[in-house]
């Protein structure tokens, strides 16, 4: 039995402790958003935030978040209007949309550690997420748009 | 507990050679912040019973306090000036880290660590002040202040060539799709949620068992920064992939020595691992 936070509910699974945090997002909880790509952490796909730090659920133990904050896709944003969002859709940056929300989820943390990202902090942060429809360059573009919309509210406080 | 050692009475032998019995002697010559911090870590936190090695019949050796031990399969690194974390543990380092299980130029509380700082937790900040304050003495972290921004600056530019243009080095591409969404820094600084592998001990260690350890059980959200996790990566990777990683980091993050037969290494721990399991 596992006890955590998904999106600001409090959920109790009773499921192997060995289990992938990501089935238990999908199955367990019901949240679809987040995908599964690989298995082995290399793709990025599963990526969620633990205590709002980017995570690959597809190799994190559900009993590793007992007590702990997971937000998915669903939850980054209660309206869907956080700025990698909104920067999303102006850009219409998805291709098949497979890879897309893990890539906003990680995307999401960059910006909260880099305020002003350069190409190559985008570069080593986002290389663990791979887009196979190759809309890379639309990402990046989106994430400077939301890095800029987000440092002129920082500005305007 | 095991005959002999469950009855107590023939332990009777050891104790004459291995136990001095009396009070805890203050130091005359240090502030009475040090003494009470002394009083704690030689006492109730018994920090040696780790990070002192041991002779052959277990007891502490004397005259090797604090010189760094193997305890639970991992490395307790020394506490004194041997330690050998590139930016020394001063003070602030220390209370940091044992606080909230997390420093900036230290990295995060880990395996059997990762207790300490929990169990510290119900002590007030001025036990905690005392406790590092003894211990920034005694690796003489003062003396060596000089070395934090040289040991920042070099760990900063480890990152620089990070994901920039075309990278021929499979091993750090292989870092940069696995690792570096989490542990790559960039600017003046490296960012507490973001444990640097330059500056770590993990790299330094003339053992790598900790970065082994690390790697194939992650940490979880008891562990380390409360409410954060670093994934397992046993399932993931193979012991070769793992020795790539592990051989990158200390090629490009130190100047020391590389760790020989790391493969062996890695599969003998994830064999200990499943042992105990």
């Amino acid at each position: 039995m596992t006890a955590f936070r998904i999106n600001g509910r409090a959920v109790t699974v009773d499921v192997e402790d060995d289990t992938p945090l990501l089935w238990v997002i999908r199955d367990n909880v019901g949240l679809t958003g987040t995908k599964f790509g690989c298995g082995i952490g290399m793709c990025g796909a599963c990526t969620v935030h633990v205590g709002g730090r980017p995570t690959r659920s597809c190799i994190t133990p559900v009993s590793f978040v007992a007590g702990a904050e997971v937000t998915t896709i669903e939850g980054l944003d209660p309206e869907g209007q956080h700025p990698l969002q909104k920067a999303w859709i102006d850009l219409q940056v998805p291709q098949c949309g497979y890879c897309q929300s893990g890539q906003i989820m990680q995307a999401a943390s960059l910006l909260k550690d880099f305020p002003t990202p350069t190409d190559q902090d985008i570069d080593a942060v986002m290389s663990g997420n791979l887009c196979r429809c190759m809309t890379y360059i639309r990402i990046r573009k989106a994430i400077k748009q939301a890095a800029s919309e987000l440092s002129k509210g920082a500005t305007n406080d | 507990m095991p005959f002999p050692l469950n009855i107590r009475y023939l332990q009777a032998g050891w104790k004459l050679l291995f136990v001095r019995l009396g009070r805890f002697e203050p130091n005359p010559d240090k502030s009475a912040e040090w003494n009470h911090g002394a009083y704690l870590a030689q006492g109730l936190s018994h920090c040696g019973a780790c990070h002192t090695p041991r002779n052959m019949l277990g007891a502490e050796e004397a005259g090797e306090a604090y010189a760094g031990a193997v305890i639970d399969n991992w490395i307790a690194p020394a506490l004194t000036a041997a330690n050998p974390s590139p930016a020394p543990w001063t003070q602030q380092e220390l209370q940091s880290y044992l606080r909230n299980g997390v420093s900036v130029l230290h990295g995060v509380a880990a395996g059997p660590m990762s207790p300490v700082p929990h169990g510290l937790s119900a002590l007030p900040d001025s036990d905690v002040r005392a406790i590092a304050i003894y211990f920034a003495d005694i690796d003489h972290a003062a003396d060596r202040a000089a070395s934090v921004g040289p040991a920042v600056a070099r760990a900063m530019s480890d990152d620089a060539a990070l994901g920039v243009g075309q990278d021929f080095d499979p091993d750090a591409r292989l870092y940069t799709a696995a690792c570096a969404s989490c542990h790559y820094n960039s600017g003046r600084m490296p960012l507490a949620v973001r444990p640097d592998l330059a500056l770590d001990s993990a790299a330094n260690l003339p053992d790598p068992t900790n970065l082994i350890q690390v790697i194939l059980r992650g940490v979880n959200a008891g562990e380390a920064i409360p409410g954060v996790v670093m994934p397992s990566f046993a399932h993931a990777f193979s012991d070769a992939d793992i020795a790539r990683i592990a051989a990158y980091l200390r090629r490009t993050r130190t100047n020391l020595s590389p760790w020989p037969e790391l493969e062996a290494k890695i599969a003998s721990i994830r064999g200990e691992m499943r042992a105990s399991q």
